[in-house]
């Protein structure tokens, strides 16, 4: 298949665009990718191919549109099987699935709390932001990764959201090795796997842009 | 060996509901165990220790939770008979797409129009009103969700037709004048024993609601 049959709907910022081309680059999978300009107008193709929720990402495999970044992940990791990224065991999927869930319900949200909130709100929010973070390192244990000894799903779901963390911290001002040191060390572990290092984003270009939509919104 | 299966429940869930709907279609037995849930069993605070919510399946001691994922591995575990996912790898990820559709709206919209008022009970009914007719489009002239066969989507969406009479009394919402096929749909699944011994009816359900709702906004 060429790499027009493999086509992401994108946005450079989001981190549920990261992990679908993380999944992509650790199956060795081509691809292209289409910036969507979020802010000037939404393509014809994103409206198209996700009339629902009109969001990205967006797979467009073979012309046919997969959505939501955790069903695509699912659907690239049955689609081209190796190397596998949920374990071989129908338990373990049960809790790579639910630790998947817990991440996207929860990270981005209460990350996002830190730069949009202020005083005593900002505190608090904080405050929950760091317990979702100690219960995510509770399930890492002392595991190399999520997945084990093998990186896998939950790693991608989590260390997709790591370059929007400076940001976290800047405006939080608090320092995430002080309160989860395991998850730090797993974020310089996973930062060696070139599907990582190669696409994560420069988290000060993420700041640059938080501080931007934050003026945007009136939150200055 | 015989599998050991057990589920923590609260009758009223319709996220239990969807949990007790699965192990019926595979023709699983389990013990039901009902929880308090203004006192929630050790069990349950052990079997899960993150969410402290039911429904959790407890299979030969190990817990699997959250409803849409613990569906998904009854389906995955049993997959010898009444498969609720397709085997396609696309057609499955077109039906979690839905399930999760259903996840993220009906509950939280639902609760609003059981508990809001005024400005925020309207733009909630008629949300709601607009996701029931988003989803009867996807229904189609289809006998379920799961193309002709009943499926996940269906078990996902299911439970909250209990909560229909609820809706109409507490919001005047006439689902079957606006949605007759999706009203259609959900007497043909009550029409399944795995459907009609998972559901409460519908006046316990709203009984309760209001009940419930007495005590929330007395607080």
């Amino acid at each position: 298949m060429s790499t027009g049959d493999v086509v992401v709907l994108d946005f450079w910022v989001s981190p549920f665009c990261l992990r679908v081309k993380m999944a992509l680059a650790e199956k060795g999978v081509a691809y292209e990718t289409q910036e969507e300009d979020l802010f000037g107008g939404k393509s014809e193709l994103l409206v198209k191919s996700n009339p629902i929720y009109q969001k990205v990402p967006v797979l467009l495999h073979g012309g046919k549109a997969v959505c939501e970044s955790t069903n695509i992940l699912s659907y690239i990791d049955e689609t081209w099987p190796s190397p596998p990224l949920l374990p071989p065991c129908t338990y373990g999927r049960a809790q790579a699935r639910f630790w998947a869930d817990f991440i996207d319900k929860k990270v981005f949200e209460e990350g996002n709390a830190l730069w949009r909130t202020k005083g005593e709100e900002q505190e608090a929010a904080k405050k929950i932001f760091i317990e979702t973070l100690k219960q995510l390192e509770g399930a890492l244990g002392d595991n190399d990764y999520f997945g084990g000894a093998t990186f896998g799903f939950v790693d991608i779901m989590l260390v997709s959201l790591t370059f929007w963390f400076c940001a976290y911290e800047k405006f939080g001002t608090f320092n995430l090795g002080d309160h989860c040191p395991k998850l730090s060390s797993w974020i310089k572990k996973c930062m060696e796997r070139e599907s990582v290092s190669t696409l994560l984003p420069d988290p000060e270009k993420v700041h640059e842009f938080v501080i931007m939509v934050r003026k945007m919104r009136g939150f200055e | 060996m015989a599998d050991e299966v057990i589920l923590l429940d609260f009758w009223a869930s319709p996220f239990g509901m969807r949990t007790r709907i699965a192990l019926a279609e595979k023709g699983i037995e389990y013990e039901y165990k009902e929880e308090n849930l203004a006192d929630k069993s050790r069990l349950l605070l052990k079997m899960n220790p993150v969410k402290k919510q039911i429904p959790v399946l407890i299979h030969n001691g190990k817990p699997v939770c959250e409803s849409l994922i613990i569906v998904h591995y009854i389906d995955e575990v049993w997959k010898h008979k009444s498969p609720l996912l397709p085997s396609d790898s696309y057609q499955r990820a077109h039906a979690m797409f839905w399930a999760d559709y259903v996840d993220k709206k009906i509950y939280s919209l639902g609760r609003q129009v059981w508990l809001s008022s005024g400005e925020e009970h309207e733009a909630a009914k008629n949300e709601l009103m607009g996701c029931f007719k988003l989803l009867e489009g996807e229904l189609g002239d289809k006998a379920y969700f799961g193309d002709d066969t009943f499926g996940i989507v269906d078990v996902a969406l299911i439970p909250f037709y209990s909560w229909f009479y609820m809706f109409e009394q507490c919001a005047n919402m006439s689902i079957e004048a606006e949605c007759p096929k999706l009203v259609a749909w959900g007497k043909r699944c009550m029409e399944k024993e795995s459907v009609s011994k998972s559901l409460p009816d519908q006046h316990k359900v709203y009984d309760l609601l209001m009940d419930l709702k007495k005590k929330i906004l007395a607080k």
